[in-house]
């Protein structure tokens, strides 16, 4: 057992230095998809917010479509198309072969999914305010992006929260998709080492326990936001 | 409420006439959408070729079929599993607690990717020792690793959504079962069960369907499902168009289920509603 803690170490004969750069790329992937996604998901929450149908119709398409669709497949679609695609319309210029970066194609694929579900938490937030909230925006004399920025989005933070920490988690463990698409991220630099130690059960232990840690330490992070969003509230007993 | 003039009739406003930034912009989304549409179906008519729906149609439809086989197998296992680990999590007894929210937390902590590799990976490692518990045949095959894999990480999350179900019934309904006699297990299997399941259903659905979307990963583990025959026809024709027709089947799959689950929840609650709704 000491002998396998021993691959831990850093340095030359260690694997500990591996394992960071994968969480590092994990870590790395996950903060740069996160606010991708919650951009992207708080205008399709408003275009499915909207009085207008035509939009309505175009935004529920699009959650439809990537809430329905497994992310490993998204991530293939997102990696193998974005190739052909931008091949062929790079061919119109010159003959060459484009190469899409593993980190972008994954940082879109798995935008794209965080939103789809990110609009729903958002739509569902954005009903949970009365109109009365806007009514009284107006009243103050208050632009309508004003309205949204003093009035609207404090308080959809707040509703929004709890659903949106549930999208993080998931997505924090998504990301390990990405090692399908030969990117070292955590899971992938553990497949490494497995096949250089050929100590399967130890090494996959250790990454899940990581991706453990992560999970715990966010959920810390989350209850400390979730504390300064509510800090308005009257604590019921 | 007095009978108000016609002139104070709070009415709805008139939709807005004319182009609207709203209108324009979901017009040209919707536009978006039809030239996607459009490009995919040209895509699957110019390169159509008979041979390739010949050759790969058929395992594709077989893949369909082993996705199936491994979301009903683990969804089955994953709930038998997580009704004790949903009666544990609120038991008495803390180690008892305390091992059961352990349990729950490492499967949904995880990523299921990881599980996989773990289970099948790990399972070659240890092949002196399962051959001696003569289980060896079972882990060989990377569809039981899978079976395996999915249903103890869905039993964990089906576990809590029992869990939730289960706390949500009120308290005096077992109170009342209590002051008729009855024991602990016709409370639990007559009372609370019944009411539970109804609570319980909306999100089983949502895990079956996302049991649906993970049970992809299987693909990776040389699982021939529907993921890992579309991916063995596209290295082998580099043809772009078995990825969307993956898409299409997965999102048919996922449709249908929904659909079926809103029969079947109209089905079980057809005694809330009232007359005429």
């Amino acid at each position: 057992m000491g002998e396998l803690f021993g691959h831990l170490t850093f340095g030359a004969d260690g694997w500990g230095d591996e394992i960071a750069a994968g969480l590092w790329l994990t870590v790395r992937l996950a903060l740069v998809t996160l606010p991708f996604g919650l951009v992207i998901g708080f205008f399709i929450a408003l275009a499915k917010n909207s009085e207008e149908p035509l939009l309505r119709t175009a935004a529920n398409v699009y959650t439809t479509i990537f809430r329905g669709l497994p992310e490993l497949l998204t991530l293939f679609i997102v990696y193998y198309g974005g190739q052909i695609a931008l091949t062929q319309i790079v061919s119109f210029f010159y003959d060459g072969y484009v190469e899409v970066s593993g980190f972008v194609a994954g940082v879109i694929a798995l935008g794209v999914v965080f939103s789809a579900f990110a609009s729903e938490v958002f739509l569902g937030a954005l009903r949970g305010i009365g109109p009365g909230q806007y009514e009284a925006g107006y009243a103050l004399g208050l632009t309508r992006v004003k309205t949204l920025r003093l009035i609207i989005i404090p308080q959809l933070i707040r509703l929004a929260l709890p659903g949106l920490s549930n999208l993080w988690m998931v997505l924090m463990k998504d990301t390990s998709l990405v090692s399908v698409i030969a990117l070292d991220d955590l899971l992938r630099k553990t497949n490494i080492i497995v096949g250089v130690t050929k100590e399967p059960f130890f090494f996959y232990f250790i990454a899940c326990m990581i991706y453990l840690t992560l999970s715990i330490i966010s959920s810390i992070g989350i209850t400390r936001i979730n504390a300064w969003a509510t800090r308005g509230e009257v604590n019921h007993p | 409420m007095t009978a108000t003039t016609d002139a104070t009739v709070v009415r709805p406003p008139a939709p807005k006439k004319g182009w609207t930034a709203a209108r324009i912009g979901g017009a040209v989304w919707i536009a978006l959408w039809m030239v996607i549409a459009f490009l995919a179906i040209r895509l699957a008519v110019t390169e159509y070729s008979t041979a390739f729906y010949l050759r790969y149609g058929p395992r594709i439809l077989h893949g369909l079929l082993v996705t199936i086989q491994l979301v009903a197998i683990s969804v089955t296992i994953g709930a038998v599993i997580a009704v004790p680990i949903a009666l544990a999590r609120g038991s008495r007894n803390p180690l008892i607690g305390a091992l059961a929210y352990s349990y729950v937390y490492f499967f949904r902590g995880t990523p299921i990717l990881a599980q996989t590799f773990l289970v099948y990976y790990g399972a070659g490692q240890f092949r002196e020792t399962l051959e001696g518990l003569n289980l060896w045949w079972f882990f060989r095959d990377a569809f039981n690793c899978a079976v395996f894999t999915f249903a103890l990480n869905t039993s964990a999350y089906q576990a809590e959504i029992y869990r939730g179900a289960i706390d949500s019934v009120p308290k005096g309904q077992t109170e009342a079962g209590e002051a008729l006699g009855l024991s602990r297990w016709a409370i639990f299997k007559k009372i609370v069960a019944p009411q539970a399941m109804i609570i319980a259903l909306r999100p089983l659905g949502n895990e079956i369907i996302l049991m649906i979307k993970s049970s992809a990963i299987a693909s990776i583990i040389t699982v021939f499902d529907l993921m890992g025959e579309t991916r063995l026809a596209f290295s082998r024709t580099y043809d772009f168009q078995v990825y969307l027709w993956a898409a299409v089947l997965y999102l048919s799959m996922v449709e249908i289920l929904r659909r079926v689950w809103d029969r079947i929840e109209a089905r079980l609650t057809r005694h809330m509603k009232r007359l005429g709704e």
